[in-house]
């Protein structure tokens, strides 16, 4: 059907109140996604957008049986917010906010060990099923129903692979960002795992970008484990050593996390890399049309 | 942040480490009264960069005379290592700092781990050279020991880092404090390196922080608001430090295509794309997901600014941004800061429609693209003085 959100998905807003949940929350239930609470310390009692606002997670889920959440909250204050989620043991927690302090992050990493939240973010744009639920900021229209999955470390360029996509007819079963943050939730190859078990998934975008070492595991993984075609693409492949672009993630140093590296390991893993951001739709038709599922992929009409 | 080496030789103090006597001085004459206090001294510029005594920036000085004369001769000057660019940077401070024998020299840091999502402690008996050229020659020689965020630094870790370098017997309980104390530091300043090469083992048996370098994570700035006093903008980027101050994520470089887009990955996707159409971008710059048009102008002024930008790139997927935003703000910008070099405008996404009949009617000589390959060839060709349309 598709990963981790679709109708049945009962959702929770944390930071409801403030400007970018409320303009968010609208977005979302605009798309269809069914928000049953928001969270915000102090507000608990009012409404926002007919939705009812809670002082606790806790609270939230034991009236309203969520089970996820999205958080909106400032970068000073969102590790707090995700460990109450966790404690409040939802399976699933997206988080939007990003300049989450890293040592922050370290310590709710530890604590996702052994949960039963699975963590999407931070940083992230989160994450659709086409048609059916959308838990982030993604722009809803680009995208359609359909059987790929894509897989992003970057908002934007999300949103260009899936236009992309979607331009030559072929749909997605969910689209996922990880977020540009060096330590965070689900990577690369949890998703992919995800998507390998999805029936409804044939084939998956992973778009990739410089620093850390997310995408070689990738290809580790797709060459021991993935039976479904996988497209690619690896942004910053002219960044110089030592500069941080943008995301605090993406940094080569001393060497490492270089986008050769991680394109080379992709390709001996008999992934299709698209060489610029211009081709991950043809590469990924490529990938499904070698595999022999070109037709079965195609769920919409192309622009 | 980075800082310079005082401040952190300062910090490191604070904290207990061992660090030599020092004094900062900005003109040749405080330099020559801060000698005053040696026999022999070492005069170090402080800049934002490694590598500096191989770019002349660390000399001796036997006398106060010539501690004034190296002063005199550094002050001012710019130094180019292999950190800073062909550019280089200028020395604006010196480091007058006691001459110590030294016996050994180690390299000590602790870092950021984020496979483990916790700290690693790097440490080398291979001190005083450059550690990353060691990991790539002599890798065995680097020793790394993870430390836990929660439970923070374990006396055993630092005994074994002790014994992994060969630090002599007598010294390892100092080792082992002195490692209690960096980490501690890093632990509550929210630091993202705290480096000391070398630390050396003197003559006369003690351990010192030779060198230093501590670097905070940018995100954890606002719960230290102490820290905001040891930011020095002279060692930053004008262009970069303008375009901090509208939230605007931009760093400069070599080329001649000016670009803005939204989101960082399109960004760096847009800087391939121009190279792989054989041209240079002049920039990177993500005007993030919230872009108003008092941004986006402030943008195009900052890449206006270099007088190497020969054209324009404008690259935006709207999302949640919406294209006739965008447009009005490129327009608005446009005219108040007179384009005169090529601009090439790729918009899609939300109202895009709407986006390109603004572009269209605002009589400005735009150059539209259909996708991101269109714009990059067109602007590699603008940048060129090619025609464009």
């Amino acid at each position: 059907m598709s990963i981790l959100v679709d109708q049945n998905t009962r959702l929770l807003v944390q930071g409801i109140t403030g400007s970018q949940g409320r303009f968010h929350t609208e977005q979302m239930l605009a798309y269809g996604t069914k928000i049953v609470g928001g969270v915000t310390p102090g507000k608990g009692g009012q409404e926002v957008l007919g939705v009812p606002v809670f002082d606790t997670v806790r609270e939230a889920v034991r009236a309203t049986g969520a089970n996820a959440s999205i958080i909106y909250v400032p970068p000073r204050l969102a590790a707090d917010s995700i460990l109450e989620a966790i404690d409040a043991e939802l399976p699933l927690v997206v988080c939007i906010t990003e300049g989450i302090p890293v040592l922050d992050m370290a310590r709710v990493k530890h604590d996702l060990a052994g949960s039963k939240t699975r963590l999407i973010g931070p940083n992230c744009p989160g994450l659709i099923t086409p048609g059916a639920c959308k838990v982030g900021i993604l722009p809803g229209y680009i995208h359609r129903k359909g059987h790929v999955g894509v897989i992003s470390r970057s908002g934007t360029l999300t949103y260009e692979a899936v236009h992309q996509l979607s331009r030559r007819g072929i749909g997605q079963s969910t689209a996922l960002g990880i977020g540009g943050d060096p330590i965070r939730g689900t990577g690369f190859v949890d998703a992919l795992r995800l998507f390998e078990e999805d029936e409804d998934t044939y084939a998956v975008v992973l778009i990739g970008e410089i620093g850390g070492s997310g995408e070689e595991a990738a290809a580790d993984y797709i060459r021991a484990h993935m039976t479904k075609p996988v497209a690619a693409f690896i942004s910053g492949q002219t960044a110089p050593q030592g500069k941080r672009m943008g995301h605090a993630g993406a940094i080569i140093s001393g060497g490492k996390g270089t986008a050769s590296g991680k394109i080379a390991a992709l390709r001996a893993a008999g992934v299709e890399v698209a060489d610029t951001p211009d081709r991950i739709g043809e590469a990924l038709e490529t990938a499904i049309r070698r595999a022999g599922i070109y037709e079965r992929c195609l769920t919409c009409k192309p622009e | 942040m980075k800082i310079h080496e005082y401040q952190a030789k300062e910090l490191l103090g604070a904290y207990g480490v061992p660090v030599p006597t020092g004094t900062v001085a900005e003109t040749p004459e405080a330099a020559e009264a801060a000698a005053r206090a040696y026999e022999t001294c070492v005069v170090k510029a402080q800049i934002h960069s490694g590598g500096r005594g191989k770019a002349g920036g660390v000399k001796l000085a036997h006398s106060p005379a010539e501690a004034r004369e190296i002063a005199a001769g550094l002050l001012g000057a710019t130094l180019v290592t292999k950190q800073t660019g062909p550019a280089g940077k200028q020395v604006h401070k010196l480091l007058i700092t006691e001459a110590v024998a030294v016996k050994k020299e180690y390299y000590l840091s602790i870092t950021g781990d984020s496979e483990r999502a916790g700290l690693v402690i790097v440490a080398s008996a291979a001190g005083g050279t450059e550690i990353e050229e060691t990991a790539k020659t002599h890798p065995e020689q680097i020793v790394q020991v993870p430390v836990s965020v929660l439970m923070g630094f374990r006396r055993y870790e630092g005994l074994e880092t002790a014994h992994r370098i060969g630090i002599p017997a007598a010294l390892e309980q100092d080792f082992i404090r002195l490692l209690a104390d960096m980490t501690r530091l890093y632990l509550e300043k929210d630091c993202s390196l705290v480096e000391i090469n070398p630390l050396v083992e003197t003559e006369d048996g003690r351990l010192l922080a030779l060198d230093a370098k501590v670097n905070f994570d940018d995100n954890a700035l606002l719960r230290h608001p102490e820290l905001a006093a040891l930011r020095d903008i002279a060692e930053e980027d004008p262009k970069e430090y303008r375009a901090s101050q509208y939230d605007l994520n931009y760093i400069s470089l070599d080329g001649n295509i000016g670009c803005l887009v939204n989101g960082a990955g399109l960004a760096m996707a847009t800087m391939d794309i121009i190279q792989k159409f054989g041209g240079q971008p002049a920039n990177f710059l993500d005007v993030g997901g919230s872009a108003t048009a008092e941004k986006v102008t402030a943008a195009f002024e900052i890449l206006l600014s270099d007088p190497n930008v020969k054209a324009i790139l404008v690259n935006i997927f709207g999302g949640i941004m919406k294209c006739d935003i965008i447009a009005e703000g490129i327009v608005a910008a446009a005219a108040k800061t007179g384009i005169t070099v090529p601009l090439v405008v790729r918009l899609e996404g939300t109202n895009v429609d709407r986006g390109r009949e603004i572009l269209r009617q605002s009589g400005l000589n735009i150059i539209p693209a259909a996708d991101m390959a269109d714009g990059a060839r067109k602007a590699v060709e603008g940048a060129r003085g090619g025609a464009a349309q």
